[in-house]
């Protein structure tokens, strides 16, 4: 497959892309599925009606990894793509996503994938997702996801997000439904920098007894970026939840963070935690004492609170 | 060798923290700096490492001047320092922290050899975050490992009895035996307890931040333990 050179770069960046991707992957460039490929166990699907596919993660799925990157590689590209998961009851499966946007021109560029997932009773998904943005241009990057998740009986759904800078602006908005024992484990990690924003907002209901969250939000705002974080929590019946949001802040750098927990039922268990400041100094001074100059200290201190 | 001449130091919250110190800390010795409490000796480990800066005096590192290097450029001459009150950190792990420490990456092997010496085992707590999850005698025995996988030739343990309970503090004093025998390398420990005391070959006592007593174990040790000098470690906890 003859790549241009941004795409590989965006594809090293936000996979583990060397040159080929084995199994079942989609492969979308400025707006068009350029590439795509099924295995075994995972069908995909072009959709007749709207932008984007579905994927279908058939029961006999263990352990297997599914791509399908975005890449934006150029100014002026609007893309706005649907992305189904369908994972059959005991499927277990990686999904490996991200986005990466570029642009060389003025005009701005935008990637907003909309995914759904519906996760069928025992089935376990694990979604990856790195966004990040990149170019000489002054066009801003913008990448906006939406992000829909039922998640049925005793299902499990893991998410990793990763955003490091480069993208302008991003508004995230995640929604959860869970079912009885269900488990939804959310990480999110984000970096802004100069006069990037980022806002991101959760809302997940606890709907089946036993089920449970744990969302964990960690950004550092530098510059004068701002990020805004917004949770709500819904426990309606026996259920834990959990969240957890933390932020440092260096230079100009601003954080709003407005978590919410909502039970209705005596037997929900919801705690939040958060937490802003800047880096602890006694942090920077361990490190330093270790041999790392004082950049390098918070440099490591970061990579290691967004786990990138 | 380390050298104090004549150190002072004063701080915007407190005057003569150190009122003239002058100490010889010799490779292949163990030296045991105790006293009472607030008497100025994390004061003067914190010189040492950098994190103070002497009002006056000079502090001599194998004959250089290293009174106004910065903690990182003496801590890459060959300076380490275990911290009282170990740092947290969310999301970076003990065998980060040990790496970079070490300044190499860390076999599964070398580390547990490290960390078997304050009573962990590295398979248990390599990948653990060092955060909250962790409890305080945790986080000191990992604060401990960080120094001790540190090529330094000069190494200050500030307190590591605190924290650590009795089997852990244990194998710590094999550990300090153990980096005693090496000639290159020297030890200084700031501790109340005997047992440090004990092992070492020369005490100071630092109280009001001066220097009241030094000289060998031998010369300081009896004369501490019958507590005719005004301070006696006898029966100092070490939990």
């Amino acid at each position: 497959m003859e790549l241009n050179g941004i795409t590989e770069k965006i594809l090293k960046e936000i996979t583990d892309w060397d040159g080929i991707f084995s199994g079942a992957y989609s492969l979308r460039e400025n707006g068009e599925c350029i590439s795509f490929q099924n295995s075994d166990h995972i069908r995909i699907v072009k959709k007749e009606d709207k932008p984007g596919i579905d994927i279908y993660i058939s029961e006999k799925a263990s352990g297997e990894t599914v791509y399908i990157p975005a890449c934006v590689t150029k100014s002026d590209v609007k893309d706005l793509v649907y992305n189904d998961f369908h994972v059959q009851s005991g499927a277990d499966v990686i999904i490996v996503a991200g986005c990466g946007v570029h642009t060389d021109g003025e005009e701005g560029s935008n990637h907003n994938g909309i995914h759904r997932f519906f996760l069928e009773a025992g089935s376990h998904a694990v979604y990856k997702e790195k966004h990040i943005g990149f170019g000489e241009g002054s066009g801003k990057r913008i990448i906006d996801p939406v992000t829909y998740a039922e998640i049925g009986d005793g299902a499990v759904l893991e998410m990793e997000t990763l955003q490091l800078g480069g993208v302008d602006s991003t508004v995230r908005d995640t929604k959860a439904v869970l079912s009885k024992d269900a488990k939804l484990i959310i990480h999110e990690s984000i970096l802004t920098d100069g006069e990037e924003t980022a806002e991101t907002k959760f809302a997940v209901d606890l709907d089946g007894e036993d089920s449970s969250v744990d969302l964990v939000s960690r950004s550092v705002a530098r510059g004068n970026s701002v990020q805004e974080y917004s949770s709500v929590i819904n426990g309606k019946v026996r259920c834990t939840g959990h969240s957890e949001c933390d932020a440092i802040l260096s230079e100009n750098g601003r954080v709003n963070a407005a978590p919410a927990l909502n039970a209705s039922s005596t037997d929900a268990s919801l705690i939040h935690e958060a937490a802003i400041g800047k880096i602890a100094g006694e942090q920077i001074i361990k490190l330093m004492t270790l041999g790392l100059t004082e950049e390098e200290a918070e440099e490591k201190i970061i990579a290691g609170f967004l786990g990138a | 060798m380390l050298s104090l001449v004549d150190v002072k130091l004063d701080l915007e919250t407190k005057d003569n923290l150190i009122n003239g110190v002058s100490l010889d800390i010799m490779p292949g010795k163990l030296t045991v700096i105790t006293g009472p409490n607030g008497g100025g000796k994390t004061s003067l480990a914190k010189l040492i490492a950098g994190l103070y800066v002497p009002t006056s005096g000079k502090i001599l590192l194998d004959g250089e001047d290293i009174s106004h290097l910065s903690v990182t450029d003496r801590a890459k001459k060959g300076i380490a320092y275990a911290f009282q009150q170990p740092v947290s950190f969310k999301g970076i792990t003990v065998r980060e922290l040990l790496e970079i420490a070490s300044g190499n990456e860390m076999s599964e092997m070398k580390m547990c050899r490290i960390l078997e010496k304050v009573g962990l085992c590295a398979r248990e707590y390599m990948d653990r975050e060092m955060d909250s999850h962790l409890s305080g005698g945790e986080m000191k025995r990992i604060e401990i490992a960080t120094v001790l996988s540190r090529p330094a030739k000069y190494i200050v343990f500030d307190e590591p009895e605190a924290g650590i309970d009795l089997w852990s503090f244990t194998s710590l004093i094999d550990a300090f035996e153990t980096l005693k025998k090496d000639e290159d390398r020297a030890l200084l420990i700031i501790s109340h307890q005997e047992r440090i005391l004990q092992i070492a070959d020369y005490i100071a006592v630092i109280k009001d931040g001066l220097i009241t007593q030094s000289g060998t174990k031998d010369e300081v040790l009896p004369e501490l333990m019958d507590g005719s000098r005004g301070y006696c470690p006898k029966g100092k906890e070490i939990f």
